[in-house]
C-alpha cells in the first residue's frame, strides 16, 4: 500500500468519529500543517521519477481534495450545530403583537367618485369641476329655470346674499354651463361634486354629492343616453345584467326628460340590485334643452346631446349596503373604518373597480 | 295630486284594472308616488243605533251605551258626548279602525274601569265636517242601514301622483284621463254641454284696472241669488272624502270639486258683503286684510287683489278673505272664475309665504279658456243643491288669449328619440292630447291646446310623442370605448394623489359639510371674512367654513367622547374666502390627537407632536413630486396654531405662496372647546398654492446617474445662539460645495449642562462624495475646514471641540 492510500484510509476513518472542533483542527494541522502528512507528500513530488511524477501528483491532489472537503463539511456541521444550540435559547413568544401600525381609509364617497370616473373614462368622458358657490344665473336661469319658475321650488336653496344672486349650487348642472361657455362642442364630460339643499331629515342631508354628465355632439340621441347609462349602471354595480326603466319626467334643462329606475329586491335584509320587481329611482336625465344650448351659444340645429345627474351618495349606499345618508357626514371613526377603503385600493379600468 | 280610479272613470271609459293603471300612469310621466287603501278602513265605520244608555259608575260626564251594530250584535261603548241618547242613529268605529282625523288606531280600552269596545264618532273625527260637539247624528233614513258601512263602498285606492311642474293640466282628474286615453288606456268621455241659459242680469259691477303689472287678465263671474247653503249631498261628500278632502259646505265643496275635476279654481263670495262691486287692482303698500286662514296679511305694492269700495277682499288666485267668505247663511253668491298670471301669483305668494291649492295651480298656469266651463259647471251644481237663480255670465278682460301654433318637422322626432313612429301614429297621439293637427307633407301644423302652457317649440312635441309612445321604445346604443382626451387634468391628478397619500399615512378620510358653526369657525377664521348663509337650516350651520379645522375639531371631539384616544382624520375639500363663485380654495386638512404607541409592550408611548405632522406634510408633498431639498420653513402661522410649535412651509425660498401650515393647535382653543386629549396637532396643505410639479414621471425617469466612488461621513457639532435655525445651518453647509456635499442631517440638538445659556449645540452629519474620483484625506480635510469656516462666519456658530 502506498503511503498515500495509508494516509487517506487512516484519516477518513478518524474523521468518521465524533470529533470536536479542536480535534478537527488538530487533524487539519496533522495533514496540512507545515510538516503535515499531505504537505510532506507534496514536497516529495520533485523527487519522484519523471515517469511516475504525473500520476503521483494527480493521486495526491485527489486525496487532498477529498480530505479537505470532509474537514470543511465537518467544521460546518459543528458550527451550525453550535448556532442552532444558541438559537434554541433565543426563542421568543412570536404570538406577541407586532409593532403598532395605523391604517388610514378613503371615504366611501371618494371611492365611489373614483369608481364613477373610471367607468366614464373608458367611454371617453373627462372630468370637469365647478365652484360650490354659484351665481343665480348658472344655477337656474341659464338652465332654462327663470325666476318664478315653479321648478325652483324643487330646489330648497341656500343663499349667501339678500338679493339671492349668490347661492350654494343645488345641483352639479351649472358645470354644464361653465364647460360649454368656455369651450366649443363636442363636449363629453362628467362633473362630480358637492351640492346643497336646505333640506334635512333621515333621507336628506343639506349637503350631498352629485355627478353631472354631458355629451353634446352631432346626432347624439336618446338611444345613446340609454346605452350610456345602462353601461354605467352595469359596470358600477359589477353585474352582467340590469333591470332598468326609463320613465318620462320633467327637468327644465332637458327635453325630453326621464327618470331612471333600477330593479331590486330585498333578500335577508340586503338589497340585491338588478333583480326583483321593485323599482328604485337613481337618476334624472334627458336631452339638453335647446334653450340651454342657446344660452351657452351652441348651435342647436347642429349639435344636440344628453345630460344626466346622479346622486353619488345614493349609489354608494346601494352598492355598499349603507343605510343612513346622514352617517356619511357624521365622521364617526367606527363608521369610517368600517365603510372606508384602503388608499391603495384605487379603482381602475384594468384592475377592476373593487377587489 | 291624489286621485282614485273611480273618479277617473267619470272621464275615462276603460275595462282595465287598477294594476294596469298604476303602471301606465308612471309610463306616461305621471309618477305614482304611493297607493294607499282607505276603503278597507272606511268599511269598518258602521251605521249604529244606541239602544240603551247607563251612567258611567265612576265618571259623571261619561255614559255607557249599548250599541246595536246590526244582526242583533250589541257592543258596549263608553261615550262622553252630550247628545248621545237612546234611539240615536250614529256612526260606530270598532277596535282596529283608524280614526281619519287623528290617524290613531282604536283598541279595546278600559275607561275609568269600564271596558269600551270601540267608539262613537263625531263628524270632525271622521273628517266629515268641523263639527266636534257631540257624536254624529244621522237621519232616520239610515235606520235600514244599521250594521252597514257608513261610507259608500269604494274599491278605489288613494293614488298619489307626483305631477311635474310643467303639467298643470294634470292637476285635474280630466287632464289625467286625457293623457291616459291618448296612451291607449281607455277612451276619454265627452263632456256634456252644461251652458247656463239665463236671462237674469248680472247686477254687480266688475272692473279690472289697466295698470302696469296687472296680474289678472280675465275675470269671469256670475251671480247666484237666493241660495240656501247647506251640507253637500252624500255623493259630493263621498267624492271629496274618497281623495282625503274634508267636506265643508255645499258651496265650498262644489268649487273644490270643480277645481279637482277639471283643474279650474273658482272662488265664491258672499255678494251681500261686497260694497258696490269688484275692482281687480294692484295693492298699495300697507293695505291689510284677513284671509280665510284667519291670518292677517300686510300687502306690498303691486300685488293682485280683488277689492271693493271698502278695501281688499282677497288675493286673486291665492286666497279669499274672511270679510266676503260664504257661510251657511249666505244668500247671494258671486262666483269668480279668472285667469291670473303665474309670475304675479308666485311673486305675491313668495313674499307673503302663502301656499294654497289655488296658488299651486295658478302659478303653473290654468287653462285660460276654462273660465266659462268652470262657471257653468259650478253654477249649475249650486243651483241643483242650494237652489237660487243664476245670472248671465259676465267676462271682463284686458287681454285676449292667442292660440299657440307650432310647425313641426316630423324628421326631428327620430333625430332626437333615435326611433321611428309613423306619421299616422304621430297625428293620432297629438289629436288625442287635444292638438289641432294639419298635415303639410313632412310637416305638421299644430295648434297647441290652451291647457298646455308647457308646450311652445318643436322639442316639446317630440317629448309628447316619445312619452305617449313609451320610453321603452328607445333603443340602447352601446357606448364606444374610446378616449380622445385625458380623463383628469394635472390638477385633478394632484388632488387624487394628495388624498390617497395622506390616507396612507394613517389618516381616516372624513367628508364634512361646507358650512359650520359660527363659534367654531371663529376659532379658525384668523383674518378671513365671515360668510353668512342667509337661510341656514340651523344657527349651528350658519356660515361657510373658512377652514376645515372648524369641522374636524368638532368631530374629533365627538370621537374622543366615544372613547377613542388616538385618532387621525383628514378632509380634502373647499374652504371659502368670500361669497363670490370661485373665491374658494381646496385644502387638505388633517388633525391628529393623542399618543403614538399607546399601550404597546414593545415601544415607549409618546404624544403626537409637531414633527409628526411636519413629516406627514413633507412626505405627502415629496410623494406628490415636490423637491424637499428646496422647501423653506419658517414659523409665521395663523393665530389658531401654537405660536412656538408650528410652521409654515414654502415649496422654495422665493416664498411666493404658502404651501402648508402645520403645528399644535393653540391650547386656548382646546380649553374653550373643552377637548380632552394629551396632544392635538394638525396641518393644512393649500392645493391651489402648489405649483403643479413641472416634471412628469416621464421626465424624471429619463436619466439615471450615480457615483460609485467612496463616500465619507463627517460629524460636526456646532454651538450656536438659540435663535439660529437648523434649516439655516443645513442650507449653509449644503451650499459650501454642492457637487461634493450629498446629504446633511441633524442628528442631535442639545441645550443645558456644558452649553452656555441662550445657546444650543447642534450635531450634524455630512455625507461627502465626488462623482469623479475617490477623495483622499487631503480633500476631505479641505472640505471639513471649509464647512467649519463657512458655518462659523455665516451663523456665528462655534465648532465644539
Amino acid at each position: 500500500m502506498s503511503d498515500l492510500k495509508k494516509i487517506k484510509d487512516e484519516f477518513l476513518s478518524k474523521l468518521k468519529g465524533k470529533l470536536n472542533i479542536a480535534e478537527i483542527n488538530q487533524i487539519k494541522s496533522d495533514l496540512f500543517g507545515k510538516s503535515g502528512l499531505i504537505s510532506t507528500q507534496f514536497k516529495k513530488i520533485a523527487t519522484i521519477a519523471e515517469s511516475e511524477r504525473k500520476k503521483f501528483a494527480s493521486d495526491l491532489n485527489i486525496v487532498k481534495d477529498e480530505l479537505q472537503d470532509l474537514i470543511s463539511s465537518k467544521i460546518n456541521e459543528i458550527e451550525s450545530n453550535e448556532i442552532n444550540k444558541k438559537l434554541e435559547k433565543e426563542k421568543i413568544d412570536i404570538t406577541l403583537p407586532e409593532r403598532p401600525f395605523v391604517r388610514g381609509k378613503i371615504h366611501p364617497v371618494s371611492q365611489t367618485i373614483d369608481e364613477i370616473s373610471s367607468i366614464f373614462s373608458e367611454i371617453g368622458f373627462s372630468v370637469e369641476e365647478g365652484p360650490d358657490v354659484e351665481n343665480e344665473y348658472n344655477n337656474f336661469t341659464a338652465l332654462n329655470t327663470p325666476e318664478n319658475h315653479p321648478a325652483r321650488d324643487m330646489h330648497d336653496t341656500f343663499y349667501l346674499d339678500e338679493k339671492k344672486q349668490k347661492l350654494l349650487r343645488t345641483h352639479t348642472s351649472p358645470v354644464q354651463i361653465r364647460t360649454m361657455l368656455k369651450g366649443k362642442p363636442p363636449f363629453k364630460i362628467i362633473a362630480p361634486g358637492r351640492t346643497y339643499r336646505s333640506d334635512s331629515d333621515q333621507t336628506h342631508s343639506p349637503m350631498f354629492h352629485q355627478v353631472e354628465g354631458l355629451h353634446i355632439d352631432k346626432n347624439i340621441n336618446m338611444g345613446h343616453l340609454k346605452g350610456c347609462l345602462n353601461h354605467f349602471i352595469k359596470e358600477f354595480f359589477e353585474v352582467d345584467k340590469i333591470k332598468m326603466r326609463f320613465r318620462p319626467s320633467h327637468f327644465p334643462f332637458t327635453e325630453p326628460s326621464a327618470e331612471v329606475d333600477i330593479g331590486y329586491e330585498m333578500k335577508d335584509g340586503k338589497i340585491i340590485i338588478g333583480e326583483g320587481n321593485q323599482w328604485l329611482e337613481i337618476l334624472g336625465c334627458g336631452m339638453v334643452h335647446p334653450n340651454v344650448l342657446k344660452n351657452v351659444k351652441v348651435d342647436s340645429s347642429k349639435f344636440q346631446g344628453y345630460a344626466f345627474g346622479i346622486g353619488i351618495d345614493r349609489l354608494a349606499m346601494l352598492k355598499y349596503g349603507i343605510n343612513d345618508l346622514r352617517a356619511f357626514f357624521d365622521c364617526d371613526y367606527r363608521w369610517l373604518n368600517h365603510f372606508g377603503f384602503d388608499p391603495l385600493d384605487v379603482p381602475s379600468n384594468y384592475r377592476g373597480l373593487s377587489r | 295630486m291624489i286621485i282614485t280610479f273611480d273618479w277617473l272613470k267619470d272621464h275615462l271609459k276603460t275595462n282595465l284594472k287598477e294594476k294596469n293603471l298604476l303602471e301606465q300612469l308612471t309610463n306616461i310621466g305621471l309618477e305614482v308616488e304611493s297607493v294607499e287603501s282607505i276603503s278597507a278602513n272606511n268599511e269598518l265605520f258602521k251605521v249604529a243605533e244606541i239602544i240603551k244608555i247607563e251612567k258611567h259608575p265612576n265618571a259623571d260626564r261619561l255614559k255607557v251605551c249599548d250599541v246595536n251594530i246590526g244582526e242583533n250584535e250589541i257592543k258596549k261603548v263608553v261615550c262622553g258626548a252630550e247628545n248621545a241618547k237612546e234611539g240615536l242613529l250614529t256612526i260606530y268605529a270598532p277596535p282596529g279602525a283608524i280614526i281619519p282625523k287623528t290617524k290613531t288606531k282604536l283598541v279595546v280600552a278600559k275607561i275609568r274601569g269600564v271596558t269600551s269596545y270601540g267608539m262613537l264618532c263625531s263628524e270632525s273625527e271622521l273628517n266629515l265636517s268641523n263639527e266636534s260637539d257631540g257624536i254624529t247624528e244621522l237621519t232616520m233614513e239610515f235606520r235600514k242601514s244599521i250594521g252597514k258601512s257608513y261610507f259608500s263602498k269604494s274599491k278605489s285606492n288613494l293614488i298619489d301622483l307626483s305631477i311635474t311642474p310643467n303639467r298643470p293640466d294634470c292637476l285635474g282628474i280630466r287632464g289625467i284621463a286625457r293623457d291616459l286615453a291618448a296612451s291607449g288606456f281607455g277612451k276619454l268621455v265627452d263632456l256634456e254641454e252644461k251652458k247656463i241659459h239665463s236671462k237674469n242680469k248680472h247686477t254687480l259691477r266688475v272692473k279690472i284696472n289697466k295698470e302696469k303689472g296687472q296680474g289678472c287678465n280675465v275675470f269671469g263671474s256670475c251671480l247666484i241669488t237666493n241660495v240656501k247653503n247647506c251640507e253637500s249631498p252624500k255623493w259630493l261628500k263621498d267624492k271629496l272624502i274618497s281623495i282625503g278632502q274634508k267636506p265643508i259646505s255645499a258651496i265650498v265643496d262644489i268649487t273644490n270639486y270643480v277645481m279637482l275635476d277639471i283643474n279650474r279654481p273658482l272662488h265664491a263670495y258672499d255678494a251681500d258683503k261686497i260694497e258696490k262691486g269688484i275692482i281687480v287692482r294692484n295693492s298699495k303698500s300697507g293695505e291689510e286684510f284677513t284671509a280665510l286662514d284667519n291670518k292677517n296679511y300686510k300687502l306690498e305694492n303691486g300685488m293682485c287683489v280683488i277689492s271693493d269700495n271698502k278695501g281688499v277682499l282677497g288675493l286673486g288666485g291665492i286666497i279669499g278673505g274672511t270679510r266676503s267668505g260664504t257661510e251657511f247663511d249666505t244668500k247671494n253668491i258671486l262666483l269668480e272664475s279668472a285667469y291670473f298670471e303665474p309670475g304675479s301669483i308666485r311673486n305675491t305668494a313668495k313674499k307673503l309665504n302663502l301656499d294654497t291649492d289655488a296658488k299651486f295651480r295658478f302659478e303653473r298656469g290654468i287653462d285660460p279658456l276654462s273660465i266659462e266651463d268652470g262657471l257653468n259647471k259650478a253654477a249649475k251644481l249650486i243651483k241643483e243643491i242650494c237652489g237660487g237663480a243664476i245670472s248671465k255670465i259676465d267676462i271682463q278682460k284686458i287681454e285676449t288669449y292667442k292660440t299657440k301654433k307650432i310647425i313641426f318637422d316630423t324628421n326631428i322626432f327620430e333625430k332626437i328619440s333615435g326611433f321611428k313612429i309613423s306619421l299616422k301614429e304621430m297625428i293620432k297621439i297629438l289629436e288625442d292630447l287635444g292638438f289641432e293637427v294639419k298635415k303639410d307633407k313632412k310637416r305638421l301644423k299644430l295648434v297647441v291646446p290652451s291647457w298646455r302652457p308647457d308646450i311652445s317649440q318643436e322639442v316639446d312635441i317630440v317629448e309628447e310623442l316619445v312619452r305617449i309612445s313609451g320610453y321603452e321604445k328607445i333603443k340602447y346604443i352601446e357606448p364606444i370605448k374610446q378616449r380622445k382626451k385625458s380623463t383628469l387634468n394635472k390638477y385633478q391628478k394632484l388632488f387624487h394623489f394628495l388624498q390617497r397619500s395622506v390616507a396612507s399615512k394613517g389618516y381616516m378620510e372624513a367628508i364634512t359639510w361646507s358650512f359650520t358653526d359660527k363659534r367654531y369657525n371663529d376659532y379658525f377664521r384668523d383674518t378671513k371674512k365671515e360668510i353668512k348663509i342667509i337661510n341656514p337650516i340651523s344657527s349651528e350651520l350658519g356660515v361657510l367654513r373658512n377652514s376645515i379645522f372648524s369641522n374636524l375639531i368638532l368631530y374629533i371631539n365627538k370621537n374622543l367622547d366615544r372613547g377613542f384616544k388616538d385618532l387621525s382624520i383628514f378632509e380634502i375639500g373647499p374652504v371659502f374666502d368670500d361669497s363670490n363663485p370661485g373665491e374658494q380654495n381646496t385644502v387638505v386638512c388633517g388633525l391628529s390627537a393623542g399618543k403614538k404607541s399607546r399601550l404597546s409592550w414593545i415601544e415607549k408611548d409618546r404624544n403626537v407632536d409637531v414633527f409628526d405632522v411636519k413629516r406627514d406634510v413633507l412626505q405627502t408633498l415629496v410623494e406628490a413630486g415636490y423637491d424637499s431639498e428646496k422647501f423653506f420653513v419658517d414659523s409665521e402661522t395663523p393665530s389658531y396654531y401654537h405660536p412656538g410649535k408650528s410652521g409654515r412651509l414654502f415649496l422654495n425660498n422665493k416664498k411666493n405662496q404658502i404651501a402648508a401650515y402645520f403645528g399644535e393647535i393653540h391650547p386656548n382653543i382646546l380649553k374653550q372647546i373643552d377637548i380632552k386629549t394629551e396632544a392635538l396637532v394638525g396641518f393644512e396643505i393649500f392645493m391651489e398654492n402648489l405649483e403643479l410639479p413641472k416634471k412628469t414621471q416621464k421626465d424624471l425617469k429619463v436619466k439615471f446617474s450615480f457615483s460609485d466612488y467612496q463616500k465619507s461621513e463627517r460629524d460636526f457639532a456646532f454651538i450656536v445662539n438659540k435663535e439660529v435655525k437648523a434649516q439655516d445651518l443645513i442650507n449653509t453647509i449644503s451650499n459650501v460645495d454642492k457637487s461634493l456635499i450629498k446629504k446633511v442631517r441633524v442628528f442631535d440638538v442639545y441645550e443645558g449642562d456644558n452649553i452656555p445659556e441662550n445657546q444650543k449645540s447642534i450635531a450634524i452629519s455630512v455625507t461627502i462624495q465626488s462623482s469623479e474620483r475617490t477623495l483622499n484625506d487631503n480633500d476631505l480635510e479641505k472640505i471639513n475646514n471649509l464647512i467649519i469656516k463657512t458655518v462659523e462666519n455665516k451663523t456665528g456658530a462655534k465648532i465644539r471641540s
